[in-house]
């Protein structure tokens, strides 16, 4: 078998709050393998956020080992962990975090300005990248002139864009309605189908069931990882 | 990401926010504006004082002495003197000021410089004669009631220099012959009181009119500065050896009160430039302020940046040029407006004040610094903001 996209051996993460011991995560380990569509799902307080952020090595385990396509994330400097999320991460996040002041092309450009691209390269691979998510057209816009579905697939292009190995989506669906919600979630099994590796995290067992595989996690630890229709028989 | 991008970022940020912009910029716009008005104008006063020092001839020194009737210095003891000193000294005159009135016919005059002097005055002056001859020696020996005038005497009493050679003046009611009319000294102005409103006669009849026994003002002239210090010495040594006190008799250099005057100056610049600069300082207080707020404001911003990669120094980066930026827009804009004011509060006050190049380098390279030093910190604050927080504050 192919050497695994992530993971996580024995992951603690430890936040001290006063007096009290905060066990984030309390012994996480886990295997995904590219062109895998994970959601992990917990509700709120769960823990789920902390594995979020150090999957998309936004932070690093107390202890534990996290290797990211071979590469040790947890012992790695800031400016590593700031390349690693250049070069490895796409993220969706639910509040879309696009930049209000600028247009949609110098949005989805940005993770390329911070790699080091040039002005042609970069205007290139965002306009590829925005013609995916159909709103090509649209790059002369702020993101306010935009509906909220647009402006998660501004998000997603900009995931798109530095062609990362992981795309890591936060609630991606959290802030939209139902029906943009579909189209969004489509896109993203579209996304896996062409060979993407997704991590969706989420508190709604129904968007969990719309990836292949489920981990639930719970007081930090995980409780049940398995195909999504193991999941759905399990609820 | 390279400068230039940076550079990008920060016009656009700066352009986003244009009021606050402009009104963080005014402080160093006013801060450069008046350290350059002021160190200009400053300038401008100073050079013209400098000037009109430098044209009364910085190789002389003047001689003042106290003449008692038991110590005295008579003029021919003053030549003897000059004479043997030969090698410091190139030209020497008493120097007799006459209050006088002048008269020609009905009209008259109040207000002109009357001086007593030798043959040797008017190359000592750099002047020269638009018609006639100077006072010579001769005239001198024997008191000849003789005169060369200013040009604005003859213009204004005889309505020519032609018209006045060989005509009679009356100095205190004593007729004089006028022998010589000098040059015009001052080609702007022509007034009563003025360089060109001067009358010259010998020392001796100017002696006389005065009834002074004995001259108390001598002017010498050196060859050159390089000789001021020995040549004042070397008049102190002999006027100690008649006077025996140094209260009676006083030397005074010219090149020295010019130096006296040029570290004027300089104290002058330094204190007001000092004054201007503590403005600029503040106006740095408010840059950093402005930056800070900038700061919190645009967490999520930051946020999005590291979490899509960038680094510290990315973000340092682009929040020192944008404060940098600011600062020298406000940096330039002020300049602009101090050259501006300069030239219309000089012309106002009658000075040909122009901002120093000096002044413009300082001032631009100060406020750059201000923007890069008070940038920083707020920078720094962004740089090391927590990618997490940062992402989750609203």
């Amino acid at each position: 078998m192919a050497e695994p996209l992530i993971e996580l051996k024995d992951i603690y993460k430890v936040y001290q709050m006063g007096d009290e011991e905060v066990r984030a995560s309390d012994g996480v380990t886990m295997t995904i393998h590219r062109g895998e569509f994970v959601a992990i799902v917990g509700k709120s307080g769960s823990g789920k956020s902390t594995l979020m952020n150090i999957i998309g090595a936004l932070d690093v385990p107390t202890s534990g080992q996290y290797l990211l396509g071979g590469e040790d994330v947890g012992s790695m400097t800031d400016n590593q962990l700031a390349h690693i999320r250049n070069k490895m991460i796409g993220f969706i996040f639910q509040q879309y975090n696009l930049l209000p002041k600028s247009n949609l092309l110098e949005n989805v450009e940005l993770p390329l300005l911070y790699a080091g691209a040039n002005a042609n390269e970069r205007k290139e691979r965002a306009m590829a990248s925005l013609e995916r998510v159909g709103l090509a057209e649209k790059w002369r816009n702020l993101p306010n002139q935009l509906s909220g579905g647009q402006q998660q697939r501004v998000s997603i292009a900009r995931a798109l864009a530095g062609d990362p190995s992981l795309i890591l989506a936060d609630e991606p669906t959290g802030a939209l309605d139902s029906k943009t919600s579909r189209e969004v979630l489509n896109f993203l099994q579209k996304l896996n189908d062409e060979g993407n590796t997704i991590v969706m995290i989420t508190h709604d067992s129904a968007i969990a069931r719309e990836a292949r595989r489920v981990i639930r996690v719970h007081d930090g630890k995980i409780n049940f990882d398995g195909d999504v229709n193991e999941y759905s028989a399990i609820l | 990401m390279n400068i230039l991008q940076s550079f990008k970022m920060a016009l656009k940020s700066i352009w986003g926010n244009k009021m606050r912009s402009f009104l963080t910029m005014l402080g160093i716009i006013i801060g450069v504006a008046s350290v350059i008005i002021l160190v200009s104008l400053v300038n401008g006063q100073m050079s013209y004082m400098k000037d009109s020092f430098t044209s009364m001839g910085t190789n002389q020194m003047t001689v003042r002495l106290t003449n008692l009737t038991t110590r005295y210095v008579d003029v021919d003891e003053m030549y003897q003197f000059y004479n043997d000193n030969r090698d410091l000294f190139v030209q020497m005159t008493p120097s007799v000021s006459v209050s006088a009135t002048l008269k020609y016919g009905t009209e008259s005059l109040e207000d002109t410089t009357v001086t007593g002097v030798s043959e040797e005055y008017l190359d000592m002056k750099d002047q020269t004669l638009d018609a006639g001859r100077f006072i010579s020696y001769s005239d001198i020996a024997s008191r000849q009631k003789v005169c060369v005038v200013g040009y604005y005497v003859a213009w204004k009493l005889y309505g020519g220099v032609d018209n006045a050679i060989d005509e009679t003046i009356k100095i205190n009611g004593y007729a004089y012959r006028i022998v010589g009319v000098i040059s015009r000294q001052d080609d702007e102005d022509l007034e009563e009181g003025g360089t060109d409103d001067i009358l010259y006669l010998p020392y001796s009849s100017a002696a006389k009119m005065n009834s002074t026994a004995h001259i108390s003002s001598y002017v010498f002239a050196t060859a050159d500065t390089d000789y001021t210090a020995e040549a004042k010495e070397a008049l102190e040594t002999f006027l100690m050896g008649i006077y025996k006190d140094d209260d009676l008799f006083r030397v005074t250099a010219m090149s020295e009160m010019l130096e006296s005057l040029n570290s004027m100056i300089a104290m002058m610049s330094m204190v007001l430039g000092g004054i201007a600069g503590i403005s600029l300082l503040v106006a740095g207080v408010g840059v950093m302020n402005i930056m800070l707020v900038s700061v919190t404001e645009r967490t999520r911003e930051i946020g999005i940046r590291k979490a899509l990669g960038a680094k510290k120094v990315n973000i340092m980066q682009q929040f020192v040029i944008e404060a940098a930026v600011t600062s020298s827009l406000g940096g330039v804009i002020g300049i602009l407006v101090g050259a501006v004011a300069t030239t219309i509060v000089g012309a106002a006050m009658g000075i040909s004040a122009t901002p120093t190049p000096a002044a413009v380098i300082v001032s631009f390279s100060v406020s750059v610094g201000i923007g890069l030093l008070f940038g920083y910190m707020p920078a720094s604050r962004a740089a090391n903001l927590n990618p997490i927080d940062a992402l989750r504050s609203e």
